[in-house]
């Protein structure tokens, strides 16, 4: 068959018409395009979001008035000064203590799961350690939370658990101390402390395997091959290499901590953290400016520790 | 590794197993709590079992109205998110140019930053706008932190998926249009599909940035979490867990399945 | 006669990078046009040129007289088989061959009759309803080639299309391509690192490096008379002799080339030297020979008498096989 007799063949359909000339003018002008593709999102995203991230910047510099209790849309950093009054630098410290014990806790643990996973599980058993870890990631977070509630009831199943093995002597000991104690573990910083670590974990366990998994088996061949025991092995070769993982995954759960409310609101002391302090700031208190002030801090942090996590290379991990 | 090579060491196989444990009891509970015949508190062993909680937790409307705004707001919030996300990966993906890194930034920022940032934010600026809570205002939030997901799962496949498909596609005689829906679509379709059913669910659960942009309406999250501060009827909070546990399930196990053997349904001929 | 694909002064700039730099050259109707160069050389962006995936800094690319500048890839009357060949991963084998029948809105029933016949012509009858995952890369290759020519193209554009095949594969292919390419009368442009590959299959050879073409022409005379040292070095496995020894030779201050097989053990115009080393290369044998001018290899029939490595031996060769070339440094 001819070439003309090809394009006989060829109907109305084809690239005529509006779409075609379109798509010419996309070929000729790719930015053009490309200006097409980005405009909606980030109209929505530049627009919405970060608008909404300034306006809250904005109110941060703005003050209450103390007496009609009305926003004074003056520019002033008195807001900030006020974050350093011992009850709010308190709540600054706290969450930011409990954020780093949370992230170190969940590396204790996510560790193992991790780098079983990465190294020794295969074929079904890979995808079953996949699946178990995104579960739990995904799985409802409030949900979670009330399981929680549940295990951790003066009435639940873990003060049972160790009455059965008699242990709940210990358990009344430790509720006893300051700081970490409470009348129940529901009721004390040790339960907020679990729930976190339960609630983040995942985030920490997946970009640890992945950075296990970019070790290639023959480095720590080599390093045995060298002379170096299981133990000099882990410790000079795979910890140096997996550290962008623990610090992508500590990212998220250093973050998650600094931002939650709704954890140590439901399995905890009466001590507020930085997200209930922004909460009640905004709503009961009416004091806008202060809460945006605080909400600063996490980012500030944040900022911060992303900074630092980029140059140790940690975002080849997520 | 040396020659006994693949066997793990026992207490690592312990240390993980017990990791695994300790992120799925939990879970598990919640489906014995369900069937609990205690109402006043969350006695363990339970005093006993029933099913009639499942009867009382169907016949009330406020978890029935709380489960449809959920629903209605996910569906929204990932039409949105799978829009915006598709468009922004195929931007950041096809093409090199200036900001392209501030984009994907951009992107990730929602979900990067402390979830109740974003809410006090958007709650201020709706406060400066002047724009009464609503429905609409609900979804707002949803999508923008809805579109990392979405987007994440798109940029991922198209960077698995040839960029000489293209090419060959234009090369054959079909135009961008034809393209993008012959060639394109097919390849990163289980993907958006993946990322969309993750939208949901992640909208779907989603609590912290909702109790600043919802007023006075009720998500199901929003209804869990009174219930969690002031519990008014444990035995209905502890049947709904239950059901919203299996049903997050689903888009969860079925997004793993889709994008599981991604690499054969994207490879490129090589 | 209007050339097949003509290129006036074309450039590519990628940033401060020319990729194609001021480049001219004419594809005559039904010939096999090679383009061949080391990697990063200009040839592929040469091709993508022709195709339509790039667009030209500067100059004109025309396909049968048509300027191409406003024509998208998708109007051109020319297909690409790729070097990874692209295959759709989601259609079948058939509905890869009849996805340009398709989208050019050819109905079912003779777009997949004519894709039928296609795959006839690559020798995959049957194939049709099978997975490009499920073929081999010979069969992909095939696929590839199918798939471009349904769409009866005016000019088939052919990029590094057998790079992924094995040795043995390659040459049977090497020849089906050039079967195929005379009996459908086709102009095809192929572009090509390895040089026995275009030396081979080619009407015409450019030859490509750092954006330019250093030498266009038959195989022959790319062969027997590179036009500098690089077409030399790249081209075959020539001797290249330094302007000093070639001055002395020929009172000519210039780069010559001298192919290893025209070299002999005896006779006129000699140079001494030394065997350094024997390499068996089935029916030839190649010699290394150190001389005071330089090392030179010399090529020789398997049968021929063999001097031992450390023997002196005087090297010989005909004047007019010393070929010069156009750089002196």
């Amino acid at each position: 068959m001819s070439t003309a007799a090809l394009s006989t063949l060829a109907s109305a359909r084809g690239t005529g018409g509006f779409t075609g000339a379109l798509s010419d003018l996309f070929w000729r002008r790719p930015r053009f395009l490309l200006f097409l593709l980005l405009l909606p999102p980030l109209l929505w995203l530049g627009i919405i979001y970060l608008g909404s991230l300034f306006a809250l910047l904005l109110q941060s510099f703005f003050s209450i008035d103390e007496f009609s209790g009305l926003i004074d849309r003056t520019f002033t950093l008195r807001t900030y000064a006020q974050l350093f009054q011992p009850a709010n630098y308190d709540i600054i410290l706290r969450t930011v203590v409990m954020a780093m014990l949370v992230t170190l806790a969940s590396v204790a643990v996510a560790f193992p799961i991790a780098y079983y996973a990465a190294r020794y599980a295969k074929g079904a058993a890979k995808a079953f350690f996949y699946v178990a870890v995104t579960l739990p990631l995904w799985s409802s977070y409030l949900v979670k939370i009330y399981a929680w509630k549940l295990i951790l009831a003066k009435e639940g199943i873990l003060t049972w658990g160790l009455g059965k093995l008699g242990l709940l002597p210990l358990l009344d000991a430790w509720l006893s101390l300051p700081m970490v104690g409470g009348n129940s573990l529901s009721l004390s910083a040790t339960g907020t402390f679990i729930v976190f670590v339960y609630v983040w974990l995942p985030f920490m366990i997946l970009p640890i395997q992945a950075a296990i998994e970019r070790v290639p088996p023959s480095l720590m061949e080599a390093s045995a091959d060298l002379g170096a025991d299981a133990g000099q092995a882990f410790r000079t070769v795979l910890l140096p290499l997996a550290l962008p993982g623990v610090i992508a995954g500590s990212i998220f759960t250093f973050s998650l901590t600094l931002g939650d409310y709704i954890i140590p609101q439901i399995i905890g002391t009466s001590r507020l953290f930085i997200g209930q302090a922004v909460y009640a700031q905004q709503g009961t208190a009416g004091n806008v400016p202060l809460a945006a002030a605080f909400t600063v801090v996490p980012v500030v942090i944040m900022g911060i520790y992303l900074w630092a996590a980029r140059r140790m290379g940690a975002f080849d991990a997520l | 590794m040396h020659s006994d090579g693949q066997k793990a060491p026992l207490a690592l196989k312990l240390a993980a197993g017990a990791g695994i444990l300790f992120l799925h009891l939990p879970i598990l509970l919640i489906f014995v709590y369900a069937f609990t015949t205690e109402e006043k508190s969350y006695q363990w062993p339970p005093p006993g079992f029933t099913t009639r909680w499942l009867g009382v937790a169907w016949d009330r409307p406020d978890v029935w109205s709380a489960l449809g705004l959920s629903l209605k707001v996910a569906s929204i919030a990932t039409l949105i998110a799978l829009v915006l996300g598709t468009l922004a990966a195929a931007a950041v993906s096809r093409s090199r140019f200036f900001g392209r890194e501030a984009v994907s930034l951009l992107v990730i920022l929602p979900i990067a930053l402390p979830g109740i940032v974003t809410g006090i934010a958007l709650r201020s600026a709706f406060n400066l706008a002047e724009i009464p809570f609503s429905f609409w205002t609900i979804v707002l939030g949803h999508a923008t932190f809805c579109v990392v997901v979405v987007y994440n799962n798109a940029v991922a496949r198209m960077r698995r998926t040839s960029g000489s498909l293209i090419e060959a596609s234009y090369d054959l005689g079909a135009d961008g249009f034809q393209t993008f829906r012959y060639v394109i679509l097919p390849n990163i379709g289980t993907a958006l599909l993946a990322g969309g059913m993750l939208a949901f669910a992640l909208s779907f659960d989603e609590v912290i940035v909702t109790t600043f942009t919802a007023g006075q309406q009720q998500t199901l999250p929003i209804w869990m979490l009174e219930e969690l501060v002031r519990p008014r009827q444990r035995p209905v909070t502890n049947v709904v867990a239950m059901v919203v546990v299996l049903v997050t399930l689903l888009p969860i196990l079925a997004a793993y399945w889709l994008t599981r053997d991604g690499d054969t349904v994207a490879g490129s001929g090589k | 006669m209007t050339a097949a694909v003509s290129f006036q002064n074309v450039s590519r700039h990628f940033g401060t990078v020319r990729a194609v730099d001021d480049v001219s050259l004419d594809v005559r109707p039904g010939e096999f046009f090679a383009m061949l160069g080391p990697s990063g050389s200009g040839k592929t962006t040469c091709l993508r040129l022709i195709a339509g995936f790039e667009r030209p800094t500067g100059g004109t690319v025309s396909i049968f007289g048509e300027r191409m500048d406003t024509v998208p890839p998708y109007r051109r009357p020319v297909n690409t088989v790729f070097q990874d060949y692209a295959l759709f991963p989601h259609l079948d084998v058939l509905g890869n061959v009849a996805y340009g029948l398709m989208v050019k809105g050819v109905n079912r029933a003779t777009r997949e009759a004519r894709a039928r016949e296609a795959l006839a012509l690559v020798r995959l009858d049957g194939f049709g309803a099978r997975r490009p995952a499920q073929l081999s890369g010979g069969q992909r290759q095939r696929v590839a080639l199918a798939r471009a020519l349904v769409n009866e193209p005016k000019v088939l554009l052919l990029d590094e299309p057998l790079g992924a095949l094995d040795l043995k594969l390659r040459e049977s292919m090497q020849e089906e391509l050039k079967l195929l390419q005379r009996s459908l009368g086709l102009t095809f442009v192929f572009v090509t690192h390895d040089q026995g590959e275009a030396l081979s299959m080619a009407d015409r050879v450019a030859v490509f490096n750092e954006g330019r073409i250093v030498q266009a022409g038959t195989p022959e005379e790319i062969y027997e008379r590179p036009a500098t040292r690089f077409v030399a070095d790249f081209v075959g496995s020539s001797n290249v002799l330094a302007p000093p020894l070639v001055e002395s030779l020929t009172g000519q201050h210039r780069f010559a080339s001298l192919r290893p097989e025209k070299i002999v053990l005896s006779g006129a115009g000699a140079i001494a030297g030394e065997v350094r080393s024997h390499a068996f290369l089935g029916a030839t044998r190649r010699l290394l020979v150190q001389t005071p001018q330089g090392a030179l290899h010399v090529t020789l029939p398997s049968g021929a008498a063999l001097p031992p490595v450390g023997t002196s031996v005087t090297l010989h060769w005909s004047p007019a096989d010393l070929h010069l070339m156009e750089d002196a440094r």
